[in-house]
């Protein structure tokens, strides 16, 4: 991993197409920007990046290869994603906001999403 | 409290193992501190499961279901490591002490019942974890030779510093 935080500029779809987006939204500025799934590795017991910049609409997948059951668990007790030893699960980000998570199992596991307006 | 009897008798074997640091022949190897942290892994599965016969406590009961899954899949990692490099885990005095000590608070324990039972778990599985992190960080991790051997003890580590965070949330909440 890079230690560069996740962020919508480098998202996990492929370059074409990112190319063909770009291209569409450029064809047709009006248009709605495309949700994007964004991948948080779950590994030696980290988030990873722990630190996450999205919009509501996007998908966050944390893909956990650690040989222990993990949580994704907000703060404020929005949502709690379970995460069994190897399995990756997904999550649609639906406010906008800061939310700060952890892992109910093991509380020393914590990482940030920052998640701003969809763009229009 | 036994939580303190424990770790005196850790920190005692901890101050040992450090005093006999300075002569390489007395440190553990890695035979013995694979059988050290087995059986302080199997120590606190033993003790989860008391809980779980006698805890009433919704917090406490997870917990406790944490635990053993947690040292399970651990320890199943770590005999996995041990029949890879042919290493066969070699009992010793703190592995021995450790058991002992294991046994009588169980006895103890066994004597509890209700909030006095969930409380005196709770609280000894924050001193359980931190002197097992002690040892740990002070003794086992610098001491293992094989590179692989370290690294499991190394997440071990982080694994047992959240079990440790976790227990004292737990711990808190029943004050």
């Amino acid at each position: 991993m890079s230690g560069r935080p996740a962020s919508r500029a480098q998202p996990v779809a492929g370059t074409i197409a990112a190319a063909l987006f770009v291209a569409a939204a450029a064809a047709f500025p009006g248009a709605h920007a495309r949700a994007e799934t964004i991948r948080v590795e779950v590994k030696s017991l980290a988030f990873s990046p722990a630190q996450v910049t999205a919009r509501v609409g996007d998908t966050i997948e944390w893909a956990n290869t650690d040989f222990l059951a993990h949580t994704a668990t907000a703060k404020n007790r929005d949502w709690d994603v379970q995460l069994p030893a190897n399995s990756k699960k997904t999550l649609v980000l639906k406010k906008a906001g800061t939310v700060e998570y952890f892992c109910r199992f093991h509380p020393n596991m914590t990482g940030t999403l920052m998640v701003e307006e969809a763009k229009r | 409290m036994l939580a303190f009897k424990l770790g005196a008798a850790v920190t005692a074997m901890i101050l040992t193992a450090g005093v006999a640091a300075a002569q390489p022949a007395a440190k553990p190897n890695d035979a013995q501190i694979a059988h050290i942290a087995y059986t302080a892994g199997n120590i606190d599965i033993a003790a989860a499961q008391q809980a779980l016969k006698k805890a009433k406590d919704k917090d406490v009961r997870s917990f406790a279901q944490d635990m053993i899954r947690d040292h399970k899949a651990v320890n199943d990692k770590a005999l996995a490591l041990l029949k890879k490099l042919k290493v066969t885990p070699e009992n010793n005095p703190t592995s021995q002490a450790l058991k002992k000590d294991a046994d009588a608070k169980l006895a103890d324990y066994a004597k509890l019942n209700g909030p006095a039972f969930d409380k005196a778990y709770a609280q000894n599985e924050v001193g359980y974890h931190q002197t097992v992190n002690g040892a740990l960080q002070s003794t086992l991790i610098p001491s293992a030779q094989n590179p692989e051997l370290k690294s499991l003890l190394e997440t071990g580590l982080k694994i047992f510093q959240g079990h440790e965070q976790h227990a004292q949330q737990v711990a808190a909440k029943l004050k």
